[in-house]
């Protein structure tokens, strides 16, 4: 190496890199190196953590807690079926509505519907609700959203109390303003990933579609949708994930009581929800219990997540060979 | 990588350091991954002088030139058989960091690629790079007037390098080239993506350039070849399983080449049969 | 009579000829025109609670905002008066240790993902982890951060409460520095590794440079979303009735306040003041968010 220098004759500005060059070289790319390590490293602690701080009651209650129905921390009865139902009712319900108006809003702001101008005042609202923090719609359920829907609730409780889902009144807080609240919070999840979904449909397939006659529904409705499905089920998935883990606007409107209902307006409680109650006042024996239940969300939503990462990276790949 | 060949080469390595070889170039096999892409080309680039490159697309030429300072090595799957040597040091030894052999071996590359800062500091970056003492301004205000850009932009070393067209980045990209002074200046294309007058401008470039580097050049276009090399090598390509493999066909004085051929294949081409 | 006998022969091709004419009544049609009736409809009812929410903050929120409530600290029920000028610093305290914490780490994984082994097993499994990462519930950021910090310190603290943060504002870093270094096009890296750059000098005097409008997009969009988050700081960093500078000394390691847990306690409480003051803390923060937001936009739309 240091031949490299004699061999060339005369003065040169050229010279091999300094010591110190190298020096930092090494240690930043050394750097570099554990930080990403650190992402790795980050994931295995979480689970760890509340892993091992819920090993006493796992031991204590094993799989009974995930059938219990009762929280009663005098007896030290401890169950979760109530939470893991009203975690995955209310899911499920924002997922219905919030997909529906986040899938029609990305066809909507990708199908050539709307002059770009008032696609980018669309485009706006959606990346404004996202932005809007949860505890703010948390408040805006409880003073706007639960009395303009009570006397529809009362209404059809009326009405239709036979149908197991209107068999309740609602007394305020309840499953149905819950869903309501947590379904404009994942629209704007599913309305982005379905609209990157539907823009990378390749142009060629749309014009096949038109080509043949098809009018602008047919094309979007047969053609689009089939093409762009797996991404759009990605969205769904991934709205799914971030409904299951939301966790201030359910705490705020879903009433917080351990009922196993059916009914939309009879109010209920989730995983998330009871954490955030439950923990600030929790006693050394509630701690492991609350653990428990943590450790319960964290694999519900990690198995959901990664199942809609794993589908967002296949659909970009397809597409990719596909090109 | 290259232990077989080690006794062959240092036998060539002196005996071509009386004839002003600057970089020995013997690749005998350049594979990407499984694909092998060139194979048996041995150019020796001799001192002061322009070695041209030619051949039909696809034959190989970029992968020759950017074996000689290492850029390959930034490619996954990478590998090759043979040596290179540069002044008499083979510059695949592992002992070698391929950084210091491109501070010595520059680069003019196919696009023009400035750095989206000034001028000025896309001149003065490898100065800088190589903590040059000397008066900065005065070395970018040389390296613009040999890469015949310093009339057009005195007045403006504070725009950014991205703002110029497109023959004007390529002459700016050869002065930072050439601004550090390396031995050798490896070309890749630098005219392709440019119009014909600023073609020509580049063209007088290296010609005058030459009296103080060596060139290596690339090329797609043979008048180019004719125009500007004292050596030529034509490549050609050859589908092998696999793939499509590069291989050097002939290699001799540019006149030589073009007006009287040895090989076959090389009258072909010159004759223009194929591309 | 003329008129009639001008347009016949036309008529009598259009019998043998498809007509080409656009048809309302036929079915193809009608569906069509539903369709994207209901697709009008679903967009205006979806940007309803949008409009809803802005309203209730600029009516409920605005008209209590006023210089008091930035100086003052919370009010108790009963009484009158007040502000929550505690829980913004708050906020701006918290989101600063998560900022602190993340940014840095973030910013070096993203180099080591972009630019240092992209293609590498290491890369491929980070990369799945910062996604992954991007849909933890924030309610277990808060959990992990009491597990790790709470728990060791024994106390709720502003850097506990910035350990939860951080963990939320991670991936979002993570991803978009990485996006954005990766749009540094390849041709520029070329001519800095041809005239003999070290990696880090590559990155350092090329990649950073030109990717650092993308790189900061990230972090302003991964500081608006921790300014807004709750439920990590529910039992991370408590709740405070006190500034967290007092006296000259700063409470570090004591309980602090925040507007997203401000809001959170006052919306359940019975008293008009404090829901009131909720309304327009919401309207505080929603700002602050959007100031982020709007921050992180412009930052990506400048173009090198």
């Amino acid at each position: 190496m240091n031949a490299f220098e004699q061999t060339v004759a005369g003065e040169q500005i050229s010279g091999p890199p300094s010591q110190t060059d190298y020096l930092l070289d090494r240690s930043f790319r050394g750097l570099a190196t554990v930080c990403a390590w650190l992402i790795l490293i980050v994931v295995g602690l979480i689970l760890w953590k509340i892993g091992a701080k819920a090993v006493p009651a796992i031991s204590e209650y094993q799989l009974g807690f995930l059938t219990g129905t009762t929280w009663d921390v005098n007896k030290q009865v401890y169950g979760i079926l109530p939470e893991i139902w009203g975690t995955l009712y209310s899911s499920i319900l924002a997922l219905i509505i919030g997909g529906f108006f986040g899938i029609t809003m990305a066809i909507f702001l990708t199908q050539d519907f709307l002059p770009p101008r008032i696609a980018l005042v669309f485009r706006t609202i959606i990346e404004l609700l996202a932005a809007i923090p949860s505890v703010v719609y948390g408040l805006w359920g409880i003073y706007v959203v639960i009395p303009f829907v009570r006397p529809i609730a009362d209404w059809l409780n009326a009405e239709f109390g036979w149908i197991p889902f209107f068999s309740t009144t609602l007394s305020g807080p309840g499953m149905l303003p819950a869903a309501l609240v947590l379904s404009i919070m994942i629209l704007p999840t599913i309305a982005a990933v379905s609209q990157d979904a539907l823009r990378m449909v390749p142009y060629r397939i749309k014009e096949a579609a038109y080509g043949l006659g098809a009018n602008r529904w047919e094309v979007i409705l047969k053609v689009m949708l089939s093409t762009a499905s797996t991404g759009i089920f990605g969205s769904l998935v991934l709205g799914f994930g971030r409904a299951l883990g939301e966790t201030m606007a359910l705490a705020m409107l879903i009433g917080n009581s351990n009922q196993l209902s059916l009914s939309l307006f009879s109010p209920g409680n989730t995983l998330a929800a009871l954490l955030a109650l439950n923990f600030p006042e929790a006693g050394q024996h509630e701690i492991p219990v609350l653990m428990y239940a943590a450790l319960v969300l964290l694999l519900i939503t990690f198995v959901v997540n990664m199942a809609g990462t794993a589908i967002m990276t296949m659909t970009s790949k397809q597409l990719k060979a596909g090109r | 990588m290259n232990m077989n060949f080690s006794a062959a080469s240092n036998v060539n390595a002196s005996k071509n350091a009386h004839s002003n070889v600057v970089i020995d170039c013997n690749l005998d096999k350049v594979f990407y991954g499984d694909f092998l892409a060139v194979r048996d080309s041995h150019v020796p680039i001799q001192k002061g002088q322009i070695t041209g490159f030619i051949g039909p697309s696809g034959c190989g030429k970029s992968t020759v030139l950017r074996c000689l300072n290492r850029m390959n090595d930034l490619i996954e799957g990478f590998r090759f058989e043979g040596n290179v040597h540069f002044n008499n040091q083979d510059v695949y030894h592992k002992t070698v960091d391929p950084v210091v052999v491109r501070r010595y071996i520059g680069m003019v590359f196919q696009q023009p690629n400035p750095f989206a800062m000034s001028i000025f500091d896309n001149v003065a970056f490898g100065l800088r790079l190589n903590r040059f003492k000397g008066d900065i301004a005065e070395c970018v205000e040389n390296a613009l007037k040999k890469a015949a850009l310093w009339g057009e932009v005195k007045d403006k070393l504070k725009a950014s390098g991205l703002s110029l067209s497109g023959g004007q980045q390529q002459r700016l990209c050869i002065a930072r080239a050439i601004a550090t002074e390396p031995a050798v200046v490896l070309m890749d294309e630098p005219c392709s993506a440019l119009d014909p007058i600023s073609t020509r401008r580049i063209e007088e470039l290296m010609i005058e350039l030459k009296e103080k580097y060596t060139i290596a050049l690339v090329t797609h276009n043979m008048q180019q070849a004719k125009r500007v090399a004292d050596k030529t090598a034509f490549l050609s390509v050859e589908i092998s399983e696999g793939g499509r493999t590069g291989y050097l066909v002939e290699l001799g004085e540019t006149s030589q080449i073009f007006d009287d051929p040895k090989e076959e294949l090389t009258q072909q081409y010159i004759r223009g049969e194929f591309s | 009579m003329n008129i009639q006998d001008s347009f016949h022969p036309e008529q009598e091709i259009a019998k043998e000829a498809p007509c080409l004419q656009r048809s309302l009544l036929e079915g193809r049609s009608i569906t069509n025109i539903l369709l994207t009736g209901i697709a009008w409809l679903a967009a205006i009812i979806a940007s309803v609670p949008l409009i809803s929410v802005l309203y209730g903050l600029i009516v409920k929120g605005g008209h209590r905002l006023s210089l008091e409530v930035f100086t003052e600290l919370p009010p108790a029920g009963f009484e009158e008066g007040g502000g929550f000028g505690n829980a913004i610093v708050g906020t701006l305290v918290t989101v600063g240790f998560g900022a602190v914490i993340s940014i840095p780490i973030g910013f070096l994984a993203a180099i080591f993902l972009a630019e240092l082994e992209p293609d590498g097993k290491v890369a491929y499994v980070a990369r799945f982890c910062a996604k992954t990462l991007t849909g933890l519930p924030s309610i277990l950021a808060g959990v992990f951060a009491y597990a790790v910090v709470v728990l060791a310190t024994g106390t709720y603290s502003a850097p506990a409460a910035g350990v939860a943060l951080a963990l939320l504002m991670l991936p979002t870093v993570v991803l978009t520095a990485e996006g954005a270094m990766r749009m540094v096009p390849s041709k520029m890296k070329a001519a800095a590794y041809g005239i003999g750059c070290t990696r880090s000098q590559v990155i350092w005097k090329i990649v950073l440079p030109t990717a650092l409008p993308g790189v900061l997009t990230g972090v302003m969009l991964a500081i608006a979303r921790a300014a807004g988050e709750t439920a990590p700081l529910l039992f991370t960093a408590l709740f405070s009735n006190y500034w967290f500078v007092e006296n000259g000394t700063a409470h570090v390691m004591e309980p602090i306040a925040s507007l997203s847990v401000l809001i959170y306690n006052f919306a359940g409480m019975p008293y008009e003041n404090q829901i009131e003051l909720a309304w327009t803390a919401s309207l505080v923060l929603v700002m602050m968010v959007l100031l982020f937001n709007i921050l992180a936009r412009v930052l990506g739309r400048k173009k090198v």
